[in-house]
């Protein structure tokens, strides 16, 4: 009991540091790589490439004065980033990063813990994350926070309809849910579900990005129209848990395609933690390269593609899927 | 030990939640504390190794339902000056009467219950896979057909009706527009 609580404990804490940093460091990647996209350096000064200065970022951000607006809702107000950064993190509880492997004598599984519904623990907690940021838009009491917020609960309550449908194929295939046996069934590539399931795959990436409110669907803090949505009267840390949220729930979408779709920890020559880290990384870079390349969806036109060409496509491919796996 | 404790905080909470809720005089707190509420029921339900239900519970009820609660409390940008002070078209009389059939019902019920002899079994007794999704499915689909098919008709009928209804309101306006 106490060595399974000794064990946990040190996971936990180890995968939350990875997970900050990796945040902070997406920061970074994003930062360069836009750059990049824009025929400019990104960040140079700080340390070499630039590498310090998400720390630099940091010590700003502790610096700045925290403002609350006097029409804010105060409790709200101070609870709303909690709310949005909390879930974002939770979710990486049942992702599992490697294979098991022998450490001191003791068999570890790199998994803090596998539910035998994994997967929908992560729709669970996720989908509580909207919280954070209808509350942060109603209770700034500013009109654009307010926008961005409705907004943002619109739009993420329109996509996870077809984010739920798009992994059901997937599930109806594994005939599982736990997020181990998932990575379990995808041992050769040629049985990875992407190839297994492509139009659930392409489906599931358009959700996974309008969920995390990334560009081309970061309508609620479109800054042309908002200024900056339901951040705009944060600042400070409560604006930088905001921010930690945002790339948290990236990672962790990242993560989630990774261990349904791309075969999970598995793959020749480097261990196991090190392909995890690679596809998740490469799958950070297609949301930063979408960022740099896509205009930004105009309203409708986003309401349109989620309930009339996502949600029907999801629709239909489980209903195939089904037929299929039943003749 | 720890799974009492873990019981009785989640119990105090969920118990605490939907009293604060009806309390409130702010619909975004009433919301808020309903939330809470329902968080703390789910991890009761995965004490009870009913993961699958406790999961659902999140996803439906705090994740989509209270969303669209919180979602039109926000559109109508109602700031709870209004409420609280109306005391309703009911009498009081009526309030008590129902409020003592409520409260009879609550006692009839923890009366069956702690008779039952049901209560002491504990999770070494359960069929292995208990509260994992084939199980629930199972009976779903077995025992409980009919009532499930005739819950998805219902719903069914609720979303046609709901989506008439904004049809019809829109068709009017653009009569008043011409």
């Amino acid at each position: 009991m106490l060595e399974y609580a000794i064990i946990s404990a040190i996971k936990i804490v180890v995968i939350i540091a990875a997970v900050l940093t990796g945040c902070a460091y997406s920061t970074w990647l994003e930062r360069k790589l836009v750059g990049r996209f824009q025929h400019r350096y990104g960040p140079m000064y700080a340390g070499p490439f630039g590498l310090l200065q998400p720390v630099a970022d940091a010590v700003k951000l502790i610096f700045k004065e925290d403002l609350v607006p006097d029409k804010a809702e105060r409790v709200t107000y101070a609870l709303a980033p909690i709310i949005s950064f909390i879930p974002a993190l939770l979710s990486f509880a049942v992702i599992p990063f490697g294979d098991t492997f022998e450490i001191f004598g003791r068999t570890i599984d790199p998994v803090i813990s596998d539910l035998n519904i994994g997967i929908l623990f992560i729709f669970a907690v996720t989908s509580l994350g909207v919280y954070g940021i209808v509350l942060a838009g109603w209770s700034s009491g500013s009109k654009y926070s307010l926008l961005g917020g409705i907004r943002s609960s619109a739009q993420m309550i329109s996509y996870e309809i077809a984010y739920g449908l798009s992994i059901i194929g997937v599930l109806l295939i594994a005939q599982t849910l736990s997020m181990k046996e998932l990575v379990a069934q995808q041992a050769s590539i040629l049985d990875w579900f992407i190839f297994r399931q492509p139009v659930g795959f392409v489906i599931f990436v358009n959700c996974a990005v309008a969920e995390t409110n990334r560009a081309p669907f970061d309508l609620p803090e479109a800054e042309s129209e908002l200024v900056a949505g339901y951040h705009t009267e944060y600042s400070s840390m409560r604006f930088a848990m905001f921010f930690i949220g945002e790339y948290a729930n990236m990672i962790a979408a990242g993560c989630v395609v990774t261990t349904l779709f791309l075969g999970g920890w598995q793959g020749p020559f480097l261990p196991p933690v090190i392909w995890f880290v690679i596809k998740v990384a490469l799958f950070m870079c297609f949301y930063i390269w979408l960022r740099a390349t896509l205009p930004r969806f105009r309203y409708d036109q986003l309401m349109n593609f989620g309930w009339k060409v996502l949600f029907p496509l999801a629709l239909v491919n489980t209903m195939v899927t089904a037929w299929i796996k039943l003749y | 030990m720890l799974e009492v404790i873990i019981f009785y905080i989640s119990a105090l909470i969920a118990i605490g939640g939907a009293v604060m809720m009806i309390a409130q005089r702010n619909p975004v707190a009433s919301v808020l504390y309903l939330i809470l509420s329902l968080v703390a029921q789910a991890v009761l339900y995965i004490q009870l190794e009913a993961l699958f239900v406790g999961a659902l519970l999140i996803i439906v009820y705090a994740g989509a339902i209270l969303v669209l609660f919180l979602f039109v409390i926000m559109l109508l940008n109602l700031r709870g000056e209004k409420f609280g002070y109306d005391q309703g078209k009911v009498g009081v009389a009526t309030k008590l009467i129902f409020s003592l059939v409520l409260i009879f019902e609550l006692a009839a019920v923890v009366h069956t219950v702690s008779r039952s002899t049901n209560l002491a079994r504990t999770s070494e007794h359960l069929n292995p896979g208990f509260g994992s999704v084939p199980p629930v499915a199972e009976l779903l689909y077995t025992k409980y057909l009919l009532p499930f098919e005739l819950t998805s008709i219902l719903l069914l009928v609720a979303i046609i009706g709901a989506v008439l209804m904004a049809r019809r309101d829109r068709a009017d306006k653009e009569k008043e527009m011409t």
